[in-house]
């Protein structure tokens, strides 16, 4: 079954993208979606069966080298069956969307055929993803890694028409190449370190990493330490952290579709999940985490205050996902795995529904996307209002206080902002509750700009703006369930009391931490013999871990801040929008400097650009003009036509057809051997 | 005590006798009417005694008091000039007969040269030497003007004369001298007198003109300039003849005398043969460049060739004499199917020289042009064609030995000879379109000829047919 999963979507794309033409447009799409929702089918009944053992599914010997063996293997537990629900959930929906959304799309030209192309990247994605969550040795999951960095390019730029999303999707690629090279050096060191790349074997060898001292650039690394922060390099890339997050809003070149399934809801959360997988090796580098909550918590305030200007609503959208990103690194960054899995998921639910749903605003109102030009909009394409308006009442984080009731995005990320409180840093937790405030400012900016109001911008696109068709709408209703519901369900398995969650993660409790659990009622015994070992479970908090413990007991004033954060949100919102709509605008002039400065995205593009592009374009163009060209090229073409020819004259020229010169080359030839050998050979 | 002598020197008596008995039996019956079943007997005859030394090989023999050796290094030499010749005696008929100048004499006379060669490549003294050589070369002064009616073809028999005979003058000045300061002509005594003691100067000086002798012979710069002058002049078979056999002999002889007189001091030949090979290498490359003629191309290309294979000698160890048979061995080869191909150059019935005649032959002749452009790349030593593991032999020898500069000097020059030999897959893939500039069928020999070589380059890279395994053996025999 967990083949079918894996394949399925590969297979898929194989008969999409190369068999359309003989099996027709429309039946090669309706395969790759068929297959995808076959593989979501068995990945819900993999996740609603599994009793938590880990178990491995052998497929075939990857890569025999030396010491250095790799199969490849699905491995089966919770983090992994959590993923396969998550992407193949929001990738079938995704793909059903596309039917609507991709139909008559005006990047092409009449009769050209680029649907299949579309949906065989779809379901190429989705392969390489599920090889990255099923991954069972790191090298097999660098391959998925990667392989989503292609699908991610390939559809970033689909559109290659465009000038523009050629230009993200090479820079997508680019940037996500400098975590990739953070990444590459933790497997080195991994594979320095353990001499194997299987997960079994890195996480028995965890607390021996913990202990182990490496000399680099000078001084002396705790392994664990050295490791952990390569690795969250690569997560920093992939996951869009803060200095390597310029890609993400330029990635929204692709159609809206892809922003969806990649940009939001999977890809993207790649980071996250590999941290969480390798949480026994994180649970022994303190430093490292240290550092994930500092980028997780900046990146989260950053994109927050980014995010509180933007005027294209798929720019919002995106700088959110990068500030709940930072969210769910915070939490994993404390050590509270589950609660970043957590967010993980409801995270796919809501922001992929939130996605689906802008884009059926973009598409009722003709890929207008500047929200400026919306408004109003709330009567004219009502199912689509409540999807988002399901969507946005999910991130910000509605529910009733102090209880477990609430959309999915009150209890997720409530569980982390009560982490971060419990893990002693309150300044993270103030900074999150912040960003919490201003999550729900440009939620709600959101909805008031497009939805409510007074139609603004192109008459014309207002009077012709219609419903989505079914194929659209059947995708918000289901992700809107999930928005509404995810939360409530599984908030006791993900951040429930210890055994719960211990029980969910297939974390073995044995006989004697049982008896001292039980003695210290479930606050974390002293760590001591019985306690699991790195890599029993899917995931792994070391015995002196009590974050989520101390999280349960936080005050009742922590519990009730996000709520209130979120209620700032909103009020101030409606403020804006609805009361007084021309405060913004004497807002923005007050504070013309602080505007600028949000709205350029804190000018880190044009920074990058000074610093890393436009050095480095002059470097190349350096070495192209001059080295290449002038060196190089010249020196050939100076040998070629120059020397080589004048000696080419030369020879034939003494080729004179003269007997008495040829002779006369032959005495004159012995006469210098001789006079040569005289001065060298007789010295001898 | 004679017939064990004269057992040792049993093919090459074998020839002689039969060149002799051919030409008296052609003069007293049909003459030149004779002519192509003459060459058909020599040729099979050739073949016949190129098997026949190939699988009699056997252990080192000496005769007549040690100036002639009959050793693993001998036979591999002979085979190839054995083999070669005979190829080009056979492409040579249909060519010779529709110039007309297919006369009896050719084939015998080519036999002599043979016997000639035969005896350079297993001569052990320097009078055995001198005299193989000139059979040999006396030989082919003739056959260089063996149309006498054309006054190209006499004047490159008169140049190669007199040229020819101006080393040989050197080459027994050379010979006097060495003879003067060893007191033995015996290359066993040579050898035993610069063992003893000091290399006297004299003999360094002796040294240097028998190197000079034997550099005309392989047309190594700066006594190579009799070769393209020759190799256009005479007739088209003669000069595929030229290309062939009498530089494998020479340069086996070269390698002989060297290592078998002066292997006690391969310092010091070794720094002259190095400035040799490089000086033809460099030449060879450079002036092909300018040639229109594909013949005075040819010549330029061997000079080069040349060069590569004293490269190998140069390094003056046992990898690099293997090396150097192999890299003759493939230059052989190559040349044997290129000339098959420059012999069926003809328009209306005249032979065609000039390399733009080849303008667009892959529109009208794939084959022999895939064929020919195998050959070319593989000239060019362009990799994975067989030519170029030629070059990486000797190239490696040259970089075992120390010979860097000279084995660097070599890939630069391998490079920029690659132009000419390009330049005509060029005219044969994308030159003008226009009228056929050949007609006229091809001969099966020939063409038979041309597809085994340029098969052979493309097959040969899986093990070079075992030349490296035979080559080492042979090796062995004179570097030890």
């Amino acid at each position: 079954m967990e083949k079918i999963i894996l394949f399925a979507p590969l297979i898929g794309a194989i008969l999409c993208g190369f068999g359309w033409r003989v099996l027709g447009e429309k039946a090669a799409m309706w395969t790759t979606t068929a297959l995808v929702f076959l593989s979501c089918l068995f990945s819900w009944v993999v996740f609603l069966g599994f009793d938590g053992e880990m178990r491995q599914v052998d497929i075939f010997r990857w890569i025999e080298s030396g010491s250095m063996v790799a199969d490849w293997a699905i491995r089966v537990d919770r983090l992994t069956a959590i993923m396969l629900i998550v992407v193949t959930t929001v990738s079938a929906f995704v793909h059903l969307y596309s039917f609507g959304y991709m139909d008559h799309d005006e990047n092409w030209r009449e009769g050209e055929s680029y649907k299949p192309r579309f949906f065989a990247y779809l379901s190429f994605f989705t392969f390489t993803m599920l090889a990255l969550v099923t991954a069972d040795n790191i090298v097999q999951l660098f391959f998925g890694w990667e392989g989503v960095g292609v699908a991610s390019y390939l559809l970033i730029g689909f559109y290659y028409r465009k000038p523009s999303a050629n230009a993200a999707a090479i820079k997508a690629f680019i940037v996500n190449r400098v975590g990739d090279f953070g990444f590459l050096l933790g497997i080195f060191a991994l594979f320095f370190l353990v001499d194997s790349v299987r997960f079994d074997d890195i996480f028995a060898a965890a607390p021996v990493i913990g202990e182990t001292d490496l000399t680099f650039l000078n001084g002396t690394w705790n392994a664990a330490n050295v490791v952990g922060v390569l690795l969250f390099i690569g997560a920093m890339g992939k996951s869009a952290q803060l200095f390597l997050h310029t890609w993400l809003p330029d990635a929204m070149e692709g159609p809206t579709p892809v922003s969806a399934l990649i940009h939001a809801a999977t890809m993207v959360t790649a980071g996250v999940f590999l941290i969480c997988r390798m949480s026994p090796v994180m649970e022994f580098a303190p430093d490292a985490k240290t550092m994930i909550v500092v980028v997780g918590t900046a990146t989260a305030v950053f994109a927050a205050t980014v995010g509180l200007v933007q005027n294209d609503i798929k720019r919002v959208i995106a700088y959110s996902t990068c500030s709940q990103l930072g969210y769910m690194f915070v939490a994993a960054g404390v050590g509270v795995y589950s609660a970043a899995m957590f967010h993980l998921l409801t995270h796919a639910f809501f922001k992929a529904l939130l996605f689906l749903g802008a884009g059926s605003v973009i598409h009722a109102m003709h890929h207008e996307q500047d929200m400026r030009n919306y408004g109003g909009l709330k009567d004219r394409i009502p199912y689509t209002f409540y999807a988002m308006l399901i969507g946005t009442l999910a991130i910000t984080g509605v529910g009733i206080p102090l209880t477990h009731i609430g959309f999915a995005g009150f209890l997720s990320k409530d569980a982390i902002i009560e982490s971060a409180w419990g893990s002693g840093a309150t300044w993270s937790f103030w900074a999150l509750v912040g960003a919490a405030a201003m999550t729900s400012f440009y939620s709600w900016r959101l909805m008031f700009l497009t939805f409510w109001g007074k139609p603004r911008g192109d008459k014309h696109a207002h009077e012709h703006a219609h419903e989505s068709p079914k194929t659209m709408l059947i995708p918000l209703g289901v992700l809107s369930v999930g928005a509404v519901l995810a939360g409530m369900v599984w908030f006791g398995n993900f951040f429930g009391d210890h055994d719960q969650v211990n029980r969910f993660y297939g974390i073995p409790v044995h006989a004697a931490a049982e008896a001292g659990h039980g003695a210290a009622e479930g606050h974390g015994a002293e760590a001591g013999a019985g306690y699991p070992l790195p890599g029993e479970g899917a995931i792994y908090m070391a015995p002196d871990n009590h974050v989520m413990d101390d999280a349960h007991h936080a005050p009742v004033w922590v519990k009730v801040a996000p709520f209130m954060a979120m209620l700032i949100g909103l009020g101030t919102a409606y403020l804006f929008y609805i009361t007084t709509p021309d405060l913004p605008g004497r807002t923005a002039r007050a504070f013309r400097p602080v505007y600028l400065f949000l709205l350029n995205k804190w000018y880190f593009d044009e920074l990058f650009d000074a610093i890393f592009v436009n050095p480095a374009k002059n470097i190349g163009r350096a070495l192209w003009k001059g080295g290449d060209g002038g060196v190089i090229d010249g020196a050939v073409n100076g040998v070629s036509m120059g020397i080589v020819p004048f000696f080419t004259r030369v020879a034939g020229r003494l080729q004179s057809g003269y007997l008495y010169h040829y002779a006369f080359v032959m005495v004159i030839g012995i006469a210098l051997l001789i006079t040569w050998m005289m001065l060298t050979g007789g010295a001898e | 005590m004679i017939s064990a002598d004269l057992s040792v020197v049993l093919p090459e008596i074998a020839l002689a006798v039969y060149a002799m008995v051919a030409m008296l039996a052609a003069v007293y019956t049909s003459k030149d009417k004779a002519a192509p079943i003459l060459v058909w007997i020599t040729s099979a005859l050739f073949f016949a005694l190129a098997v026949w030394l190939g699988v009699t090989a056997g252990e080192t023999r000496t005769a007549f008091g040690g100036a002639i050796v009959d050793d693993g290094f001998a036979r591999f030499a002979k085979v190839v000039i054995l083999l070669s010749a005979g190829a080009v005696l056979l492409m040579s008929i249909e060519h010779m007969r529709r110039s007309r100048s297919l006369l009896f004499e050719f084939p015998i006379l080519i036999t002599l040269a043979v016997v000639g060669m035969m005896l350079m490549v297993s001569a052990h003294d320097l009078m055995t030497l001198y005299v193989a050589l000139e059979l040999q070369s006396l030989a082919l002064y003739v056959v260089a003007a063996l149309r006498r009616d054309s006054l190209k073809s006499t004047e490159a028999g008169l140049k190669y004369f007199v040229l020819g005979a101006l080393s040989s003058g050197l080459l027994l000045y050379g010979a006097s001298l060495v003879y003067g300061y060893a007191g033995t002509t015996l290359f066993s005594g040579i050898l035993a007198t610069i063992e003893g003691g000091e290399m006297p100067i004299g003999l360094l000086f002796g040294l240097v003109f028998l190197i000079t002798g034997l550099g005309f012979k392989v047309s190594a710069v700066p006594f190579h300039m009799w070769t393209p002058d020759v190799y256009e002049g005479a007739p088209t078979p003669v000069t595929a003849f030229f290309a062939t056999a009498p530089k494998m002999a020479a340069m086996a002889l070269f390698a002989r005398v060297m290592h078998d007189a002066f292997g006690a001091v391969p310092g010091d030949w070794g720094q002259v043969v190095a400035v040799l090979s490089l000086l033809s290498m460099a030449l060879g490359a450079v002036a092909a460049i300018g040639q229109r003629n594909i013949k005075r191309l040819m010549a330029y290309s061997s000079i080069a060739h040349m060069g590569y294979a004293l490269m190998g000698l140069a390094a003056g160890t046992q990898l690099g004499v293997q090396a150097m048979l192999i890299y003759m061995a493939i230059y052989v080869t190559m040349s044997v199917g290129t000339f098959a191909f420059i012999l069926s150059m003809q328009k209306d019935g005249q032979p065609v020289t000039d390399i733009r005649s080849l303008n667009m032959l892959s529109a009208s002749e794939p084959l022999k042009a895939l064929a020919m452009l195998v050959l070319l790349f593989s000239l060019a030593g362009v990799p994975p064609l067989v030519g170029f593991f030629g070059k990486f032999y000797v190239v490696r020898a040259a970089v075992d030995a120390g010979l860097v500069w000279l084995a660097v000097a070599g890939v630069v020059a391998s490079v920029v000879g690659a132009f000419y030999y390009l330049r005509i897959v060029f005219y044969m893939y994308f030159g003008e379109e226009g009228d056929a500039q050949l007609d006229g069928s091809m001969p099966a020999v020939l063409w038979g000829f041309l597809m085994v070589s340029a098969f052979a380059m493309v097959a040969g890279v899986v093990n070079l047919f075992g030349v490296e395994g035979l080559a080492l053996m042979a090796a062995q025999t004179l570097v030890n």
